[in-house]
């Protein structure tokens, strides 16, 4: 039985968070072995796709919007700022959402 | 379970800790403040760089600052420094802290004529308080009297998953046995306000609630920049934190499952037990001292990064998740519960660890700020100076 490297919070969440640094092809383990694997180096505490996210489609961890990928996210890729952004505290954007 | 023993204050609040505290009123009293605390063992100086040139809201709530810190029951004895122009009055301050009925003076420097002579005067004074203090007590008291703050800083993933659900279990059983429990940070509630309105006691409550957090969110909104740099900040990112919506979501755990009671202002006692919130930045300090003014008297801190953060008069307890920070600056952290996430201990496990802790904490052992000598205060405003 390989050792669990990534916690997942809710089961709607469509991100992990790793546990340990994660190199590149590392298979997936949570409650059970998964069928993903790394595409990239991910480090301690950063979030790996768990299946593939549009442009568009809300990132989701908690069971809950963390936001928007701004980018196609493939499944077992890094999930953060060069991909992923807020909708909330957004003063850069005009008309904004509570503006 | 083992009986909190605190120090019965003549307003009926409860201390955890006894001090004297030499407490600037305005920034230009600070090297007096400092120099009659240096001269009386045990001494507390609080210093700040405010007291003047601020006007209207701004102003009361840095006033409604500096008093509810006097009036915090870990606090025994206030000798108050002042200058004579400011705004904020010393002796004016020294009245207002009073009403709680403990032993409050105040010298001024034009009054007396200068930097030495007004040491010599407070220190005087002061070392009457001191003596006083000494003979005090520790005394049964029951939860009810017990107001916890709680805080996040330096988060990281780590604290959403491990250090943040710990703290929150702990919240819970405070807010079970009959105390009070504040969650603070307004802007690291934004993205995950509509679970906690949910939560509220009323739906009125919950209205209040959300519209607290839209006024918050605009405020900053009209710096015309994105949140992500400033909160999360640079380095919640490198920790893996995302947007400000996962850092909140992570966030909420830590002040439990209860239901929202009351909504406060920065520095703002409750009047009500139970789960409150208090209108606060995320800025850990000014967070810490509003709670503190608020009448908390001891606050868990989770930490995913590490930090090293204390309060002038209350213990701060610190929580880590992540087993790296542990590694490296546990000499700064109380609680390790990184053994979560490496599968060593359960979340139940924890929480039963930093509950009896915090009860050690409560009864008189010195937190690992308090050891380090950390006393970081830090009020915030809401508009500039004059």
């Amino acid at each position: 039985m390989q050792e669990r490297n990534v916690v997942i919070m809710n089961k709607r969440d469509n991100v992990a968070t790793v546990i340990r640094d994660l190199a590149e092809g590392e298979t997936l383990v949570a409650e059970s072995i998964m069928d993903v694997k790394t595409l990239q180096p991910i480090p301690f505490g950063h979030k790996v796709a768990l299946r593939d996210i549009e442009e568009g489609e809300e990132v989701i961890k908690y069971g809950e919007s963390i936001g928007v990928a701004f980018a196609f996210i493939r499944a077992g890729e890094h999930v953060h700022i060069h991909n992923t952004e807020g909708r909330r505290g957004r003063g850069d954007q005009q008309g904004g959402r509570v503006l | 379970m083992k009986e909190l023993l605190g120090y019965w204050r003549p307003d009926g609040q409860v201390g955890i800790r006894n001090h004297l505290v030499i407490m600037s009123s305005v920034v230009c009293a600070n090297r007096a403040a400092e120099l009659i605390a240096a001269a009386i063992p045990g001494a507390v100086p609080i210093t700040h760089q405010h007291g003047c040139a601020h006007i209207g809201a701004d102003m009361e709530m840095v006033f409604r600052t500096l008093e509810g810190t006097g009036k915090n029951p870990n606090v025994g004895a206030v000798l108050v420094v002042g200058l004579g122009c400011e705004v904020i009055d010393a002796a004016d301050l020294a009245h207002r802290i009073a009403v709680s009925g403990k032993p409050v003076d105040y010298v001024s420097i034009q009054k007396s004529g200068g930097t030495a002579r007004t040491v010599e005067e407070g220190t005087k004074k002061a070392t009457k308080m001191a003596e006083w203090l000494g003979q005090a007590r520790r005394e049964p008291f029951g939860w009810e009297h017990l107001i916890l703050g709680t805080e996040c800083g330096g988060s990281d993933t780590t604290s959403g998953i491990a250090a943040n659900p710990v703290t929150g279990g702990v919240a819970d059983r405070v807010v079970n046995l009959g105390g009070t429990v504040i969650l603070s940070e307004t802007p690291e509630i934004i993205g995950a306000e509509h679970i906690m309105a949910r939560r509220a006691a009323t739906p009125e409550l919950g209205q209040k609630f959300l519209e607290l957090i839209q006024q918050v969110e605009t405020r900053y909104l009209r710096m015309g920049v994105n949140f992500r740099g400033g909160n999360p900040s640079p380095g919640n990112i490198r920790g893996g934190l995302t947007t400000l919506e996962e850092k909140s979501l992570g966030a909420i755990h830590k002040a439990g499952t209860g239901s929202i009671q009351e909504l406060l202002n920065y520095a703002e006692r409750p009047s009500k037990k139970g789960l409150v919130v208090m209108d606060t930045p995320g800025h850990d300090v000014e967070s810490l001292t509003g709670m503190a003014a608020g009448s908390s008297q001891v606050s868990i801190f989770t930490t995913g990064r590490g930090t090293p953060t204390g309060h002038p008069i209350c213990p701060i307890i610190k929580v880590t998740g992540n087993p790296q920070t542990w590694e490296r600056m546990g000499e700064d952290i109380d609680i390790n519960a990184s053994t979560i996430i490496l599968g060593r201990e359960t979340l139940a496990d924890v929480e039963e660890r930093l509950f009896r802790y915090l009860v050690e904490v409560i009864n008189g052992r010195l937190a690992r700020a308090e050891v380090m000598g950390h006393r970081e205060f830090g009020i915030t405003r809401l508009s500039m100076s004059l």
